[in-house]
């Protein structure tokens, strides 16, 4: 010890080496932070981020990544930037300006979203179904029947028994909203509901309650895309006991937010990326996403169907569930949200 | 780092995810997880850096220097340690957001976003720890060099090379909750692909997807990382020592 000591004291020793130390750390933190810096700015140079805030069903299927890819290829010049969180916190980021666009499906809560002139442009550009899952033993014999009274069943199986019997996302996502009107459509108020014994909120995004549901043999609604991915992933054993018909349709929308309300938003950019997605090139993309790796696809292109108002059954339904009302007429988007003459709207 | 861009626009074919593309699928993903692997340690690695930067200095003072408050503001970081990274995430975002007051940053959903709210996070682990052994070896060290002759500056030195180990043991721990948060990440990267994309939120995603197998590969390259960065911390440890005191 002593040693050391003895004859080391010798101030300008120390204050070189101090002075190399402290010379060593600021070197290191600058070469690193220009690094980064470099790294970014080259990732991004002359490419304009374009932002999209979107639900949690479109990006997990990985329908977004093949989007993504394409889009990126023939504009070079643009980085798509998906944020994936539920329809309630996307529109929460359009409003706070950090988004330039939405890609959610929740009419009601798209209707206001626009009301309130935060959003322009509305485009319909895919649909499916939403299903009501269940344990293969399926207590409560709602297979095959229709969705308002397979929810009675289920109301009127957990109402007798009072064991754990459906769980809800219970996070204002375009699935929770969809669940909370079919249980209105079936005479239940959601509210009420939620304090039920048999009645499981799990508070998180569809796979993570689809799991749960799986575990504890529980009904669920579920959208459909996420529903097949993770069956045919032999992930969970949940059967498909309530599909398609008219209260389980899906509708996906884009929205471009309007930036006279919010100034931030690259309008322009947006446009291009909406005028893209309902573009022949996005549509086949949609219809042929899955059906190589599920054996079905996963969601179905509209905009062909829209523009020739062919009188099918499932336009009736779309129109009737989805479009907004201005006055006498129903509107995909009401000519008074209708920003520009892209003639997008026939 | 640009792999995965190059890659990805040069090779199409892959996302169109039918079976006879699988092998340009995996390669695709090979890129992409070095490329993930590669942000996660640099942004953590910066984060933790710029975190001992302040963090050194400022334990430095609490440890050494008596003055009014001093308690108060030792307890405070110890506190901040247990800072939830949610709500750190959801605080950042506020004031990032465009509508927050920070907004004309334009710091959201940016690699520089995350590494300043890593920053924050681990600012407080590295100034506590660092606090804690300067505190510890402290007196008795720092009287014996004084008593042999060293003037305050020198003998302050002395301290630092004592509890050379402790700090050492702040950055690995600064890094290692860095590379291992989430909230950050998430709420401030937005988890943005090939932009923002780091391992935990990587994990979360590939989780939701049902992505399973490659959930836990990602788990495992980063407690891989982590303990190989520890590891180097520890040589490191041995050879700075030795150089301290020649």
């Amino acid at each position: 010890m002593t040693d050391m000591f003895s004859g080391t004291y010798r101030r300008g020793i120390f204050v070189q080496r101090e002075t190399r130390i402290a010379v060593a750390a600021v070197l290191v933190v600058v070469i690193l932070a220009g690094t980064s810096y470099y790294i970014y700015w080259n990732q991004n140079q002359g490419r304009d981020m374009l932002v999209i805030s979107t639900t949690t069903s479109l990006y997990d299927t990985g329908l977004l990544d093949v989007i993504k890819e394409r889009y990126e290829q023939e504009n070079p010049n643009v980085i798509l930037a998906f944020i994936s969180a539920g329809t309630g916190i996307a529109i929460t980021h359009a409003k706070n300006g950090d988004a330039d666009m939405i890609l959610v499906h929740s009419p009601s809560q798209e209707y206001s979203f626009m009301n309130e002139s935060y959003g322009v442009n509305r485009k319909i550009f895919a649909y499916n179904y939403f299903t009501i899952v269940g344990p293969s033993s399926d207590v409560a014999e709602i297979n095959q029947t229709d969705p308002i009274s397979a929810l009675q069943m289920i109301y009127n199986y957990g109402h007798a028994h009072n064991t754990s019997l459906w769980i809800t996302r219970d996070d204002f996502s375009g699935t929770n909203s969809k669940e909370i009107s079919l249980w209105g459509a079936a005479g239940y108020n959601y509210t009420q509901l939620r304090d039920e014994p048999w009645f499981v909120s799990s508070g998180v995004g569809m796979a993570s309650t689809l799991n749960i549901a799986n575990e504890q043999s529980l009904y669920t609604l579920s959208d459909i895309g996420t529903y097949v991915k993770y069956k045919s992933d032999e992930l969970i054993s949940l059967d498909q006991l309530v599909g398609e018909g008219q209260e389980l349709l899906n509708v996906y929308s884009a929205i471009v937010v309007n930036n006279t309300t919010v100034s931030f938003a690259k309008f322009d950019l947006a446009m291009d990326f909406l005028q893209w997605i309902v573009g022949l090139t996005a549509q086949q993309l949609i219809a042929d996403y899955g059906v190589a790796d599920y054996g079905q696809g996963l969601f179905f292109p509209v905009v062909d169907m829209l523009e020739s108002e062919s009188p099918t059954q499932i336009f009736g339904w779309i129109r009737e569930y989805a479009f907004f009302n201005d006055g006498e007429d129903l509107y995909e988007c009401p000519p008074g949200w209708r920003f520009g003459e892209y003639g997008l709207y026939g | 780092m640009n792999v995965h861009q190059v890659g990805g626009l040069a090779n199409m074919d892959y996302m169109v995810r039918n079976r006879q593309n699988k092998w340009r699928m995996d390669m695709t993903v090979e890129s992409d997880l070095i490329q993930i692997t590669l942000q996660s340690l640099l942004i953590s690695g910066s984060a933790a850096l710029l975190a001992s930067a302040i963090g050194l200095p400022a334990g430095l003072i609490l440890g050494l220097k008596k003055f009014k408050g001093r308690a108060v503001t030792i307890g405070v970081f110890n506190s901040l340690i247990g800072l939830p990274t949610v709500a750190l995430g959801l605080i950042l975002y506020l004031a990032f957001s465009n509508a927050g007051p920070l907004g004309f940053l334009g710091l959201l959903y940016t690699p520089l976003g995350i590494i300043i709210g890593q920053t924050i996070l681990v600012t407080p682990v590295m100034i506590s720890v660092t606090t804690e052994t300067i505190t510890s070896v402290d007196d008795s060290i720092r009287e014996l060099a004084l008593t042999l002759g060293a003037d305050e500056r020198a003998a302050a030195f002395t301290v630092v090379r004592e509890s050379f180990g402790g700090i050492l043991l702040a950055s690995s721990a600064s890094f290692s909750r860095a590379i291992a948060e989430l909230g950050v990440a998430l709420m401030i990267g937005g988890n943005i692909r090939g932009l923002t994309r780091v391992l935990t939120t990587s994990i979360a995603l590939e989780t939701t997807r049902g992505e399973i197998a490659l959930g836990l590969g990602l788990t495992l390259i980063l407690i891989t990382l982590i303990l190989i960065v520890n590891a180097g911390l520890g040589l490191l440890r041995k050879r700075v020592q030795w150089w301290l005191w020649e």
